[in-house]
């Protein structure tokens, strides 16, 4: 078998990206720490919005690193569904949304 | 479900020996992750030494009504090793003179030793400050015997500490057996009847969280706040504090992480986790433990890996506080169990 594109081995090396441009690197990690501290909403929280956001945006890595996390903080399946059905929900509907566009322009060319 | 511990099994990692070995190879011998040695070396703290002794914890018999998945002592209903009157009063005479301030005891279900009544109550009159009972909760509800426990740990005043991996069904069955969730709220509710848990109550009742599978725990205060409302809103039980524990790879643990291919994934958690605070505050530092047979370990962990304490004085028998605290405490890469996070001990985090 060919290799894959993801190697979930690769996920342990994220902080390897500072590498090449550490000034770049080192603001994005403090960044993106500090938005998942407890704050107006609470570290489990965040950790749902972004299992939910893991999915929207398809990233292997991101789905691995999340529901790990959520089985740390003792977030049950059941809530990880949830929150994965939260994120399909509104990927569906920004679909179906444009919908209406395709309505429109159906009518504005229709006779 | 497990049915039978890994000895009853003849299963390779009944045996200690073969346990190091596993610990010792892979990515440690290859060295693409530090040994534990190596980590301490590293901060100036090889050998890891102790301090003094504040903990004696006895662990009389590996003798369980339970098999849990985890179990790092392998017990069960097929464990035989029990501690005898004659060795409980090896300890007995220990425990008056070291001056440790907590006694600790555990198994196995320690209840289900034949001489654990007599036990308590002799070490209740010598008055250590604390008197630890770990009790896995479904012994109190197993048989018409042991229904008067929570009574009996009242009138003495022990200190109940009991597991629960969460607070739903389905995660604590998984890891500790059908049914073991059930009774285990029935047994919490007959603690809180009689006083323990309660919030203004001095009968301590704390509860220990192990993550149910190759994950490490998350924060103590969070999990303590969410196990309290779960318990509270759901079946109106209470207890006092949460220690979260994380699983140590060995035994039937390690099992498991081998089993369903997640060993080396959870070394490198551990190891990416590793806490240099936690390592002036691991509990082999302040504590010892003792088998069923009166051999002195550094912890229960080493217990179950055979690695007797590194000094003149291996048994109680012949206990020297002096001789001991001059020891070398033996260590592999289990150890990165007890410094990953906010570090891991009996008696929770120790950060």
């Amino acid at each position: 078998m060919s290799k894959p594109y993801y190697d979930p081995s690769d996920l342990r090396k994220f902080g390897n990206i500072t590498d090449w441009s550490e000034a770049l690197g080192k603001k994005f990690f403090d960044y993106y720490g500090k938005v998942f501290e407890e704050g107006a909403l609470s570290a489990r929280e965040k950790s749902l919005i972004a299992l939910a956001v893991s999915h929207v945006v398809k990233c292997p890595y991101c789905i691995d690193a999340y529901t790990q996390d959520g089985l740390k903080r003792g977030i049950t399946k059941e809530e990880m569904m949830e929150a994965v059905h939260a994120g399909a929900a509104i990927e569906s509907g920004a679909t179906l949304v444009h919908g209406v566009q395709m309505m429109n322009k159906y009518e504005k060319l229709s006779m | 479900m497990l049915l039978k511990s890994l000895k009853k099994r003849d299963n390779e990692l009944a045996n200690a020996k073969r346990q190091l070995e596993l610990l010792s190879n892979g990515v440690f011998r290859s060295g693409e992750l530090p040994t534990f040695g190596k980590q301490l070396e590293s901060l100036n703290q090889f050998p890891l030494k102790p301090k003094s002794l504040e903990i004696l914890q006895i662990n009389v018999g590996y003798m369980c009504n339970q098999v849990c998945a985890h179990c790092h002592v392998d017990a069960g209903p097929d464990r035989k090793e029990i501690m005898t009157r004659e060795t409980m009063q090896q300890c007995l005479d220990v425990i008056k003179k070291t001056g440790a301030h907590t006694l600790d005891l555990t198994g196995g279900a320690p209840e289900m030793n034949p001489d654990f009544r007599w036990f308590v109550e002799e070490a209740t009159k010598i008055g250590v400050k604390d008197f630890i009972v770990r009790s896995n909760l479904t012994i109190i509800t197993a048989n018409k015997k042991y229904y008067d426990l929570p009574d009996f740990f009242k009138k003495h005043n022990i200190h109940v500490i009991s597991s629960m991996p969460h607070w739903t069904q389905g995660k604590t069955d998984q890891q500790r057996g059908d049914g073991v969730f059930n009774a285990s709220i029935k047994a919490l509710k007959m603690l809180n009847a009689v006083g323990y848990g309660m919030p203004e109550s001095e009968l301590k009742l704390d509860l220990v969280y192990n993550p149910s599978g190759a994950f490490l725990p998350g924060d103590q205060a969070a999990l303590e706040s969410d196990f309290k409302k779960a318990l509270s809103s759901n079946f109106d039980i209470q207890f006092h504090q949460l220690f979260s524990i994380t699983n140590l790879p060995i035994s039937r643990f390690l099992d498991y992480l081998i089993a369903s291919d997640n060993y080396e994934d959870y070394m490198y958690s551990l190891v990416e986790a590793f806490n240099p605070a936690a390592v002036n505050n691991v509990m082999c530092t302040n504590t010892l433990s003792v088998s069923w047979d009166g051999w002195l370990y550094d912890c229960d962990f080493n217990q179950m890996l055979e690695l007797k304490v590194d000094s003149p004085v291996k048994h109680i028998r012949n206990f020297n506080k002096e001789a001991l605290e001059k020891r070398t405490i033996c260590i592999s890469q289990h150890c990165y169990g007890c410094t990953a996070g906010a570090g891991s001990s009996c008696q929770g985090t120790v950060t």
